[in-house]
Order: C-alpha cells, then structure tokens, then sequence
C-alpha cells in the first residue's frame, strides 16, 4: 500500500471519532433545540416568521465563517464567566464547533417539524380536541406521530449537512475528517484530499439510509424496521466512538498553522514528546491569529511561531530592530502580558520576502525591493491568503512605496504555481520554503529593513510553562534545525513528484536532533 | 317532558372581534332523551351553537349549563370526556387502528385495558360492524363504514349527550339514510340526548323528536316536526320547512308520470 494511503489510514479511527462524536452531538442538540420551537412557532402564529427566518439566514452564513465567528464570541464569553466560576472554558475545537454545526442543523429540523406539525389534517385536530385530549396529549399522541415522517425527512438533511459542515471544523482546531482534506489541500496531496471527501461521504451517506429506515418505520408504523434503524444508529456511533475510550485524550496538544511547515514542526515537537512517553494530539490548520490566543488561553501547549509574526500582530510594534534585541524584548512582553514562554528558537528564519523567477528579475535588472518599486506598476503580485491583510505587507508598501498593477491571494501550493506560470511576477515567498531553491527563485534584499526578523521560535502556553516532561522532550531541538534543513523537509512534503506526508519530514528532522530515531544508532 | 339537561341561556359569539356576530342571542333548552336537530341556512348559527355545549368555542356572553351545572366551570377536556362527538370531517386517528380510535375516550378517561377491549367490540357490534375490523387501520375502509366508526368512537364511554355537527353530509344518499335510522335506533336503546345540525331539513323531520329553526344567530322557531311543518307564522320558517312535503310532492309526480308513460 501507498505509504500515504497508510499514514491517512492508521489517523483514521482518530479522526473518525472525532467527526462523529462532533455530528451526533450537533445533530441531538439540533433536534432537541428545533422540535419544541418548531412546537412554539406551530402554537404561536405570530412566532413562526421570526424563528424561521433567523433560522434561514444563520443558513446563509458561510459555514467556515460561522465556525470563525464562534471562537471570538466564546473567548469573550469565557473571559466573562471566568471569574464566576473560577476557570473559564475551552474556546477552541469542540465547543464552537459543536456550536456552529447545532444552529446550521437548524433549519431543516425546525422548517420540516413546522411544516409536518402544521399539515397535520385540522379534522384529526379537532376530533383529538373533541374526544377530550388536553394539548399535551394532542401533540405526543396525534400530531407527534402524524408529522414524524416529515420531521425524519428534515433530520435526515440536517445529519447529512452537519457532516459535511463538519469537517470544516478542523480551522478551528477541532479534530475531524476535515484534517484530510486541509492539510492535502496544503500539501498538495491530492490522495488524502479525496481519502477525506470520500470518508465523509460515506460517513454521510450510512447515517442518511440508517435515518431513513427510521423514517419508513415511523410512516409505516413498523416497529421491527424503527427499531432496525435505531439500532444501526446506536452501534455505528458506538463503533466509531471506541477509539475516544481507548486512548486517553492526548495530554499534550501541539497546534500548527495552516502551512507545512507548521505540519511537520508540530509532528516534530510531538515525536519528541512520545519519545519521553508523554501522548501528544495535534490541532492543525490554524489561523495565525486564532492559534496564539488559543496557546495563551491553554486551548493548545505548545506550537511554532515566529518572531515577526508576533512582533507586529500581537505586540502591534512597526519598527524592525536587530534580531537579538526583538527575540529579548518579544520574550519579555510575552511573558509579562499572556504568560506565554518562549523556550527557546530552533534555529532557522522563516521570513517574508518577496522573490521572482531569476531570469524575469535580470530582465528587469532588479535585485532589491527598491528597485522592485519602479517596475511595480506594470507587475503583478500574488501572495498567500492573509500577507496582504498583515502588518508586514504595510509596512513593505509604506517604506518602498509599492503600488502593484494588481494583487491576487492563493493557497502557497497555488502560488508557486502562478509564479512559474507567469500569471504574477511576484510572490510573497517564505524564505524556509524549499521551493525557493528548487524552482531558482531570486530573493529580493530588503535594504531599508522594513520586514522584521522572523525567527521560529517553541512558544509555551502558561498552563505548561513548568512542565519538566516538555522541557526535556523540547530542549534539544533548540538552534537544532538550520534553514537548510528545514528547507529540505518543507521540499519532502511540498514536491510535486513522489512527496511525502509531514510525519515522514518530522522523522528526517527528528534523525538529525538525534541520530538515534533514524534507527542509525551505533549498536 | 323531563327536566332540561342542557341549558343554552342567552349566548352570543362574535369571531371579528364584534363587527359581525356568528350568534347573536340564542337560548334552548333541550331535556334529557330528547333528539334535537339544529336547522337553517348558512351562517345561520347552527354550528356555533352546538360546539358551546362541549366548548369547541368559547361563547363571548351567556352560559352554557348541563344538569345546572356550567360547562365554563368544568375543565374542557375531562367535559368533552363526558359527551360524544360526531362531525362531518370524521377525523379517524389515520395511525391509529379501528379498536384504538373507538377506545380513544374509555383510555383517556383511564379505564383498565381489558374493559377497553370489551367495551370497543361492544360498540363495534352496535354500529353494525364485523369484529374483524378492530386490527384495520381507518383508510382500509370505505366513507360510510368510517362514519359508523365514529359514531361508536363517540359512544364508546357511556355518554349521555352525543353532538353531531352534519354527521352524514359527506355520505351518498343511500348510506346517509341507513345510518341516520341506525342512529336513531341507538339513540332510544342507549336512552341518549342528541343535539344535531343538519342542513338537510328531511333529514330533521326524519331523525329528531324536536327541531330549532335558526336564523341570522337567533332560535326563529322550534317545536317537533308535525308542529312547524303545520305552522304559517314566519314565511321564512314557513319556506324552509315546507322543503320535505314539496319535494315528496315532486317526486310523487314524476313517479306518476312514468307510470301513465309505462301504461
């Protein structure tokens, strides 16, 4: 088997648990949220445009923006309740998922339970009223049964929704099926994009039949295929659950950034804690600004970030003071504002810089961003998706007075793609990116400093900043790692012929930290 | 005659808030035993009327009362419990079978099972049905058949007064006239008091011991049959009731008719 295939498979009962513990629990709150307002908008005429309507344009939301949207609002919830009850809660992964995926199951189950309860024959109505039932009665004994069919058939679109959404949920830090297809995305791993849409589909498409033999049970009245379908439902959740029994939900969760670099860093750090016995759990395809907030709230341990980054983003600052001086002044900000260590840089810079093909930069006769500036009107840029929304890119435009003729964001794979097929002339690279080496690009100085210093550097969460496991387990990575070799292990995995997954580049990182993990060791 | 069992003291129903009233000022009294049928055009009040007695509607003035007591004062449905309903809607349970809608009343009213059991095959034999009918479900039966079911639904626990609002309307003539007379048989044997609206003024002459004229939400006459066929006071009243002997009368014609053509 494709080692690949291998990797994706052996991840699977993880991320399969996750994603259907994540479904069901939307889907039983969906209904358990939908029914008694569907009940309220069928008893109360004057309730039912409201309900439905707020119903519907929750649905108009993007999913992936509801999912975002979320994690602020339970930040600040958290933060808010945190004094009451001493502790505030998880803002990240299950909660705003779990969330999110409850208001977009909405709408099915309150449009079908309105409809259903309300086509209910008036004549059946009036007779259940005649024959002497109070309303309570009328509801679970006639209108309950009369409308389940067409409740069933607004559950079973819910379900096959909320799976589906579900898997967007891996931008917020929340394990699912979604892991496949984000980081393949990245990656350019097309295998495990589809290994990903496939599982969800099928994950989709057992839980609708499954449902669907409780609805005909339900028209029917056939209790043997009700219970059938019930069934099938309770062993498939419980099935697919049993891998959260079997292992205890990892101690250590290590986040990453959206790219891969971040992949196999994080697969890195978390290689390093199981060799000293700990379990680590991976939180991927975060967004830069989500997953500092999430380190500093305890949502993740410990991940990568660099110092740039931090310098302007969280401590707002514009001016790009010498390396040395931004490291000391950035640790001790950290320290003093969110209780967030840095332990230490791994060695290498992962800057911003702009880069071009070489020959296109000879013909225009420019090797620095100065010169850059007087051809940049007849050129176009393409950056990655948040560069041109971050401070960084202000400050390059504001000190070279840089005015593209256009500006164009794509995934990196993309990107690099675009740059050597001319569609733009110039990318905001990463200068860590082995891409840069293995398609010739050139790297423009940046004489007036206007980017600072990006050095990665282990970021440790307050909750963890005394724990002596990952302080010994982290130690001997830090200075370990020079660019090259990271821009060797980013090329492993970013290539487009024969890559490999992130875990297989952590493994080449991880024989050079000690020689002994490549199974090289000196008997 | 025995005493009144339900009193309908001076009620009035508006559904517009005031503008219009569906009943203006109706009383009636209608003594235990007794088969009443409620007659007029549309929009007369008939309808309004019955469905006070077990407080479908909420009259806006006047009182309803049986045996002196008033309904206001009773809990809707333990007073709906207590009286037997039949309309022309039918409303059978469709996922209920035959021996569950008969029994409805007998369980909501918390009966043991097996007096359940006993009681809907009871009733069943009553309205003329076969036993094997209990385990069907409604829509495995025919319109007639069905009505029958609802008229033993509507006796299933022992009432003493069954409403009936156009119980036959939806029925072909033939069915419609063999129920009416089955009804009227179970209504002397089980010693029932029915209060029905009928359009169908044959029908009331056929079926009740007394029949209530009502016009624009007033009682414009009552008496038994023989009485307001007779009687010339209100053209209205008069019109109305003379339907059954005119339409006797043409139908005698046509028979002669096609007897003097046959000859």
């Amino acid at each position: 088997m494709d080692e690949r295939v291998a990797e994706a498979v052996r991840v699977l009962p993880h991320y399969l648990s996750q994603h259907v513990l994540l479904s069901a629990c939307a889907l039983v709150l969906g209904v358990l949220l939908g029914l008694p307002l569907a009940v309220l908008a069928v008893r109360y005429p004057r309730l039912r445009w409201p309900l439905l309507t707020v119903a519907a344009l929750i649905q108009t939301i993007p999913g992936i923006a509801l999912l975002a949207l979320f994690y602020p609002l339970l930040l600040g919830l958290s933060a808010l309740v945190a004094p009451l009850l001493g502790k505030g809660f998880p803002a990240l992964g299950f909660l705003p998922s779990v969330l999110a995926l409850t208001l977009y199951a909405l709408l099915p189950i309150l449009r079908n339970a309105v409809a259903g309860l309300s086509g209910v024959n008036p004549d059946v109505i009036e007779a259940a009223n005649a024959v002497g039932m109070t309303p309570r009665q009328r509801l679970l004994w006639v209108e309950a049964p009369l409308a389940a069919p067409v409740v069933m058939a607004g559950i079973r679109t819910a379900a096959v929704w909320t799976i589906g959404a579900a898997t967007l949920s891996t931008v917020v830090g929340q394990t699912s099926l979604g892991n496949y297809i984000f980081s393949g995305l990245q990656t350019e791993n097309w295998l495990l994009v589809l290994f990903g849409c496939a599982a969800a589909a099928v994950l989709a498409l057992v839980t609708d039949q499954l449902l669907g033999l409780v609805e005909i049970g339900a028209t029917r009245r056939n209790g043997w295929t009700l219970a059938a379908g019930l069934a099938g439902l309770a062993v498939g959740t419980a099935a697919a659950l049993t891998p959260l029994l079997g292992s205890p939900s990892g101690r250590y969760v290590v986040g990453a950034k959206n790219f891969s670099e971040q992949y196999i860093l994080a697969e890195l750090i978390a290689e390093r804690l199981e060799r000293e016995g700990a379990t680590a759990q991976l939180r991927e395809g975060l967004g830069s600004a989500v997953i500092f907030r999430a380190l500093a709230s305890g949502d993740i341990g410990v991940y990568v970030d660099y110092s740039g980054t931090l310098w302007t983003n969280v401590m707002g600052r514009r001016d790009a003071p010498p390396r040395a001086v931004m490291l000391r002044e950035l640790s001790r900000y950290l320290a003093d504002h969110d209780h967030v260590e840095v332990l230490g840089a791994l060695g290498f810079e992962n800057a911003y810089v702009l880069a071009m093909r070489r020959e296109r930069a000879k013909e225009l006769g420019v090797t620095t961003i100065a010169d850059l500036a007087q051809h940049a009107p007849q050129l176009a840029l393409g950056s990655d998706i948040e560069f041109l929304s971050r401070p960084e890119w202000s400050a390059l435009r504001g000190a070279y007075a840089l005015d593209f003729r256009s500006e164009r964001s794509y995934s990196p794979t993309f990107m690099y793609r675009a740059l050597a097929a001319g569609d733009v002339d110039v990318i905001s690279a990463f200068s860590s990116d082995g891409r840069i080496a293995a398609q010739d690009l050139l790297v423009l100085a940046d004489p007036r400093h206007a980017i600072p210093a990006y050095d990665a550097l282990i970021l440790v969460s307050p909750r963890r900043s005394a724990d002596p496991v990952l302080r010994r387990a982290l130690a001997p990575l830090i200075g370990a790692i020079p660019v090259e070799r990271m821009r060797e292990a980013n090329l492993m995995v970013d290539r487009s012929t024969d890559p490999v997954v992130p875990r297989e580049a952590a493994r080449f990182l991880a024989a050079l930290v000690s020689p002994e993990a490549a199974g090289a060791k000196p008997p | 005659m025995s005493a009144a069992l339900i009193e309908i003291d001076r009620i009035a129903k508006s559904f517009d808030g005031g503008r219009s009233f569906a009943v203006r000022e109706a009383s009636l009294t209608v003594p235990a035993g007794t088969f009443v049928a409620l007659v007029g055009a549309s929009g007369s009040g008939k309808t309004t009327t019955l469905k006070v007695i077990n407080r479908l509607i909420e009259p806006d003035r006047g009182e309803v009362r049986i045996e002196g007591m008033p309904v206001a004062k009773i809990e809707a449905p333990v007073l709906r419990r207590r009286i037997g309903y039949v309309f022309q809607g039918i409303g059978l349970f469709p996922h209920l079978r035959i021996s569950e809608n008969i029994g409805i009343t007998p369980k909501l009213l918390g009966w043991p099972p097996p007096e359940i059991a006993e009681r809907t095959r009871e009733v069943l034999a009553l309205v003329g049905l076969p036993e094997t009918y209990l385990a069907r479900f409604p829509d495995a039966l025919s319109g007639g058949e069905r009505q029958r079911v609802a008229v033993a639904r509507a006796i299933a626990a022992r009432p003493r007064i069954v409403l009936m609002d156009e119980p036959f309307g939806q029925l072909d003539p033939v069915i419609r006239d063999a129920i009416g007379s089955a009804y009227r048989a179970l209504h002397e044997q089980l010693g029932l008091t029915t209060v029905m609206v009928t359009h169908d003024v044959q029908e009331a002459v056929l079926l009740a011991d007394q029949i209530v004229v009502m016009a624009g939400g007033r009682v414009a006459a009552r008496g038994t049959p023989h009485a307001l066929m007779a009687s010339r006071n209100d053209p209205d009243v008069s019109a109305l009731m003379d339907m059954p002997r005119r339409q006797a009368e043409r139908v005698r014609a046509v028979l002669s008719d096609a007897g003097n053509g046959d000859g």
